[in-house]
């Protein structure tokens, strides 16, 4: 075929283009962001203040999102357990993601006994049922911020392994990384420079839907009762807390499982439309 | 003679990955008539195999006949429906891939797949499909020709399987057939007994053939015509004998003359009568991979006993095929895998054998680069980068000084300043390994290990990297060691020539000696390369046995 001239980049200011799905779902993950960050300065009403005498109220002007079991504003209250949702959720998967990743790598580039160990060791980590490992854990230790961000890093950690380890071994063969190390430089140099470049985007999806099933395995142990105790409360402890209002339709409950579909399900959508030049990053 | 291919006017567009619609075939016209073999020949990228395709009425994907007439036996392919060109593959027109491993299914038996044509267009029954292939394998020279149909794939080599890709086109009896650089992939020996079959086969049968290719000299001996292609447009067409001797278009002259033999005067530096000891010595090596065995040698030998020595300013060449060991040659040189016996010498001290026991400046010594430049550039980095990192890492340079230093780099490999800024995806071929080659020179190499670094490129743009080797060489005082299947480029470049075969030194020459080569591998491995003269097929003296002897 005749060579063509690489045609005139279409850059945005950022560099990529994202399409309309990925512009969409990007500022509704902004959204929950920004509620996050600053969730305490915009709550209508103190979160844990009885502000109302009914209970399960549905939305009005006063009110906006209606009141919970006891009362209390929703709005408020989802506003502040974004941040224990999304912080740590966040948290944790940062913490899953690059000690899985680093490792993975370690393995890939070392290669030899320290692999096999290594891979054999997250296999069996693996293969604990998540939810019953979480609830082992809180149930034994108790549950507290640092412990729940901790068990969920430890349980998603092998997985990001797996997934950097086997995008790391293809790049390890590459001549590049071959030449580098004919250079005589160190691991921690072909992890870095020559590896981690080439599997950038897919491991930046991988933390994604990390994130997306983090966020699913908290809401699910506050919705069991282990996650954030109250009278905090994240969107799965709000979800448990206001059950009794399912069968009034009550925002209560409706409001916090809506909140946990939109973040998730904007992040997979991200996902999926990230710019061609990030996912074609790898190959 | 009446045509039995007439291409009229051919475009095929395709879309680029950013969208945008480019022509890749411009209004290509061409006949070929019955019983007559024509070339197609070109550089990557100039459409040819687009081009052999369209004959099939087949467009790669992203790809679509624009306009134009393809008419094959009087019907003009380009506008049959897709089930018409189905009833037309295999029985009208053929075709033979270039990677033959790739062609077949590993887990059927071989005679399964060949007769598969007859059986989908239900030509004849199965028992004289079968006996019909039998006479084919006889035909096309395959060992045992009775049985061989009953084997895996796996089971039989390279120039076997790509005559067995042959014998699944031919058949259906179709009355054109076209290779798709059937033998590039194939070692010089093997080649020249793949291309005697498909001769014999195609004379005797007196079929229509299109031969792509990029060799000329391969062309040369099977095709009577010859379509040159640049670009996605026909520069010049004409019989074998005129495009050869008489080309009249400038780049037809261009690619004869890059297969010229030019003749190595030497680049000696120095001159060697000093005592000091050789640049670079191989003492005895044998390495390998697997568990070291009882006698102190690897399970899997792949190098025995090899010696050699690089005299400073001098080139060696290290040609064989693929297999005999000159690749992990260079990686034992280079400390990539460590010599089980024997020793490395650079400048008289032992080197040792890990990249990791070897101190700075012995690594900065020694540079190894490899053949393909796509693979051997990270393609996260730009180029600045790349060649940055060699000379900081070896020689601590930082700010204005690396950065005059990378300027200077890419203007010795004749590359552009303003390229330190791109990636290697938007480089083109030649430029990638001219990177590749600046990378090793960033550390201020006195042995450069060439791996192959000409064999993934164009005629034209590997004479020229050659060329620009020599130049550094004199500029630098460097020593290469030249690592090649073709016999060309090492002789173009070296001052001494070391044949290797399944792991062992066969013989080493000086490179104006090869014609006085004593080993019979040696003089068949030479005999082997195709000249750019036809009739060296029929001319050459050419003895397999020697390859079953050993």
């Amino acid at each position: 075929m005749v060579h063509v001239a690489p045609a005139p980049r279409s850059r945005s200011r950022f560099g990529y283009r994202l399409n309309a799905v990925g512009i969409g779902t990007m500022l509704v993950i902004l959204f929950w962001a920004i509620i996050a960050v600053f969730g305490p300065l915009i709550t209508p009403y103190p979160p844990g203040e009885i502000v109302d005498f009914n209970y399960f109220m549905p939305m009005s002007s006063q009110f906006w999102l209606g009141t919970d079991y006891l009362g209390r504003d929703i709005l408020s209250r989802i506003i502040v357990g974004a941040r224990y949702t999304v912080g740590i959720s966040l948290v944790a998967v940062c913490i899953a993601c690059f000690v899985g990743v680093t490792l993975g790598m370690l393995a890939a580039v070392t290669g030899g006994w320290f692999d096999s160990v290594l891979s054999r060791l997250m296999d069996a980590l693996i293969s604990i049922p998540s939810k019953l490992f979480g609830l082992v854990v809180v149930a034994g230790i108790g549950s507290s911020i640092p412990v729940l961000i901790l068990t969920l890093a430890v349980i998603y950690a092998p997985g990001a392994f797996r997934f950097a380890r086997a995008l790391a071994v293809n790049v390890n063969t590459m001549d590049f990384v071959t030449v580098a190390r004919a250079r005589g430089e160190r691991n921690a140099y072909l992890m870095r420079q020559e590896i981690l470049p080439n599997i950038l985007g897919p491991v930046l999806a991988d933390f994604g839907l990390r994130f997306v099933f983090i966020v699913l395995l908290l809401s699910g142990l506050s919705f069991l009762g282990l996650g954030v105790q109250p009278p905090n409360a994240d969107w799965g402890s709000l979800v448990r807390e206001n059950i009794g209002g399912l069968s009034f339709g009550a925002p209560a409950v409706l409001m916090p499982s809506i909140a946990i579909a939109t973040l998730t399900i904007s992040v997979n959508l991200l996902i999926d439309n990230l710019p061609v030049k990030i996912r074609d990053r790898s190959e | 003679m009446a045509n039995i291919v007439e291409i009229r006017d051919l475009r095929v567009g395709a879309v680029t990955d950013s969208g945008r619609k480019v022509e890749i075939i411009r209004g290509v016209s061409f006949d070929i008539a019955e019983g007559e073999i024509v070339a197609l020949i070109g550089e990557s990228g100039s459409g040819k195999t687009t081009v052999s395709l369209t004959l099939m009425g087949h467009a790669r994907p992203g790809c679509r006949i624009e306009s134009g007439v393809v008419s094959v036996a009087g019907r003009n392919v380009a506008k049959m429906t897709e089930r018409e060109r189905a009833r037309l593959r295999g029985t009208e027109v053929a075709y033979v891939p270039q990677s033959a491993a790739a062609a077949f299914n590993p887990s059927s038996r071989l005679i399964d797949q060949v007769v598969e044509v007859s059986d989908i267009h239900r030509l004849m029954p199965a028992a004289e499909a079968r006996a019909k292939a039998v006479e084919l394998f006889r035909a096309l020279a395959l060992p045992d020709p009775e049985r061989i149909g009953e084997r895996y794939p796996h089971q039989v080599s390279g120039g076997q399987l790509q005559r067995l890709a042959a014998a699944m086109a031919l058949i259906g009896d179709p009355k054109l057939l076209i290779f798709d650089e059937p033998t590039t992939a194939l070692d010089v020996t093997t080649q020249i007994e793949v291309l005697r079959a498909f001769k014999a086969v195609m004379r005797e049968r007196r079929m229509a053939g299109v031969y792509v290719s990029h060799d000329l000299a391969v062309v040369a001996q099977i095709a009577d015509r010859i379509v040159v292609l640049k670009g996605g447009e026909v520069q010049e067409i004409g019989d074998t004998e005129t495009i050869l001797h008489r080309p009249s278009h400038p780049y037809t002259r261009e690619l004869i003359a890059a297969l010229e033999p030019v003749p190595y005067a030497g680049a000696r530096i120095d001159a060697p009568t000093d005592a000091r000891p050789p640049l670079l010595e191989v003492d005895r090596v044998s390495a390998g991979y697997g568990p070291l065995a009882p006698n102190g040698l690897p399970e899997h030998t792949v190098l025995r006993d090899i010696s050699c020595r690089l005299e400073r300013g001098e080139n060696l060449g290290v040609i064989g095929e693929s297999g005999s060991g000159k690749s992990t040659l260079a990686r034992t040189i280079a400390g990539l895998l460590p010599a089980a016996v024997g020793a490395v010498r650079l400048d008289g001290t032992v080197l040792p054998g890990t990249v990791e026991q070897r101190s700075k400046d012995q690594l900065r010594r020694v540079q190894i680069v490899f053949q393909l430049a796509d693979t051997a550039l990270n393609p996260a980095r730009s180029v600045g980068d790349i060649l940055g990192r060699p000379v900081r890492f070896y020689h601590g340079l930082k700010g204005a000084a690396l950065d005059a230093r990378i300027a200077q780099l890419l203007d010795m490999v004749r590359l552009p300043v303003a390229m330190r800024h791109r990636l290697p995806a938007e480089l083109s071929g030649g430029q990638k390994q001219r990177v590749n080659f600046a990378r090793a020179l960033a550390a201020d190499p006195e042995v450069v290990l060439c791996d192959e670094i000409t064999s993934a490129l164009d005629t034209v743009v590997a004479a020229s990297v050659i060329e620009l080797l020599k130049e550094l060489q004199r500029e630098l005082s460097l020593s290469y060691v030249f690592i090649s299947h073709d016999l060309s480029t090492v002789r173009a470049i070296c001052d001494k020539v070391m044949v290797m075969r399944n792991g062992d030194a066969v013989e080493t020459l000086a490179s104006a000696e090869l014609d006085r080569a004593t080993h019979p591998y040696s003089r068949l491995l030479f005999a082997s390369v195709p000249r750019l003269e036809t009739g060296w097929l029929e001319s050459v003296d050419y003895d397999p046995a020697v390859l079953q002897r050993a």
